[in-house]
């Protein structure tokens, strides 16, 4: 079990290299040094580029100065999806640091959510732990937990304390033993080749026969353009937290420990590079 | 009292609520029009879904929570591919409260779904019945 543990601090402690530029129409005083970042997978840009606001700020004046987001090769990327997820899915097999741009002007209200501050975070991030623990528990664990369990999720995850979050959180990944696992998966697949928003569906982690299903079952059975073949290759590459796990992987064994600390997993399916 | 019947959602409230004019300008065909730059916004796919779906529209059900208003119509036939913000857009437009006024929505009185997210996805994981219930609210009910 200790190989196990091992997964959740890798997945924890996952990083980034970043270089955020600011978008070339913005108007400053001077020119603005490029600004470097170990980006957090787990976490969320608005949640970790304080910093990066505060450099590119210095060199403009207070009025050019409005809301930040962030643009990558010209996809607005929602703040309100994990970083690993945006990276999986926009920037998998590019070469590193991710190059994103900085923009404080023409916020494009089509694309992106509001973010005034950190308790908008907050409440997204809680939200969706509820959503999650609706489908795993009926809610009935995150119902049980008080108010202070709440907060110390988001404050674990905001001060990137592992040992903090995981002491509530693993309350979130148990589930009666004579059930094998959780009511349904908390997933979310994103597919890069399309405008549609992510797949959610209701998914038992057991069959009826009683076996396990694995990461293959469940792509087959919601999205089956996912994993199909040609001459026998896959065309396509199914990214959680920057790496491709087996089609054999038990689902719930990937929910326990591949989830994002929002509970879902979040699984991108990206064309496979054609070298 | 009588069952209100079903209503059809308008499809006004859509896209935000930034079509003052046309409320019913349908969306079929892409030709002629000015031209908008970019693919469609995720908010309003609209009539883009395929022909084999039986059942483009799904019924929610909204309920008010504390002292925000009710509507008298609360069983709605809502495209599957409406979000969470347009349907924010459409009750407050309906309740005809101030754009300022913030409206939360809540599904199994637990969670607030965020606003880019489809009614369609919500109702496959959290429908019964054949409905989505939601609540509405004007201030938080369930953080």
């Amino acid at each position: 079990m200790t190989d196990d543990k091992d997964v959740l601090r890798d997945v924890w402690f996952g990083r980034i290299p970043t270089c955020f530029t600011l978008y070339q129409d913005e108007i400053t005083e001077r020119e603005a040094d490029p600004y470097y970042l170990l980006l957090p997978r787990i976490s969320y840009l608005t949640l970790v580029t304080d910093k990066v606001k505060k450099h590119f700020q210095k060199v403009m004046r207070q009025e050019e100065v409005s809301e930040i987001w962030f643009e990558y090769e010209g996809t607005p990327l929602k703040w309100h999806y994990p970083i690993g997820l945006l990276f999986d899915l926009h920037a998998s097999n590019t070469a590193l640091p991710w190059s994103i741009t900085v923009h404080f002007k023409n916020f494009p209200e089509k694309d992106l959510l509001h973010c005034h501050s950190k308790d908008v975070i907050e409440a997204h991030f809680m939200a969706c732990i509820k959503e999650a623990d609706a489908l795993k528990h009926k809610s009935q664990v995150i119902n049980e937990m008080q108010k202070k369990d709440h907060k110390q999720l988001w404050m674990g995850l905001q001060n990137d304390k592992f040992e903090q979050f995981w002491a509530i959180n693993r309350k979130l990944m148990e589930y009666p033993p004579e059930d094998n696992g959780f009511r349904y998966i908390p997933f979310r697949i994103y597919q890069a080749t399309t405008e549609r928003p992510f797949i959610q569906k209701l998914f038992r982690p057991i069959a009826s026969g009683g076996q396990l299903h694995t990461l293959g079952d469940l792509l087959k059975d919601v999205c089956p353009s996912a994993i199909t073949t040609e001459d026998g290759e896959q065309k396509t590459q199914v990214m959680i937290h920057g790496i491709e796990p087996m089609l054999e992987t038990p689902i719930q064994w990937l929910s326990e420990h591949m989830s994002y600390p929002d509970n879902f997993l979040h699984i991108s399916i990206i064309p496979r590079p054609t070298d | 009292m009588a069952e209100p019947e079903e209503q059809p959602l308008p499809a006004a409230a859509q896209s935000g609520g930034r079509s003052d004019g046309g409320e019913e300008a349908p969306e079929g065909g892409t030709a002629a029009g000015p031209a908008e730059p970019g693919p469609p916004p995720a908010g309003s796919p609209g009539t883009e879904e395929p022909a084999g779906d039986a059942k483009k529209k799904i019924d929610v059900l909204l309920k008010a929570v504390g002292d925000t208003p009710i509507m008298r119509t609360k069983k709605w036939a809502v495209e599957r591919t409406r979000t969470i913000q347009g349907l924010v857009d459409f009750i407050k437009k309906f309740l005809k409260l101030m754009a300022s006024e913030q409206l939360f929505i809540y599904v199994n009185q637990s969670f607030a779904p965020s606003p880019d997210q489809e009614v369609g996805t919500l109702y496959e994981c959290f429908g019964s019945d054949g409905k989505l219930v939601l609540h509405y609210c004007k201030t938080q009910a369930w953080g």
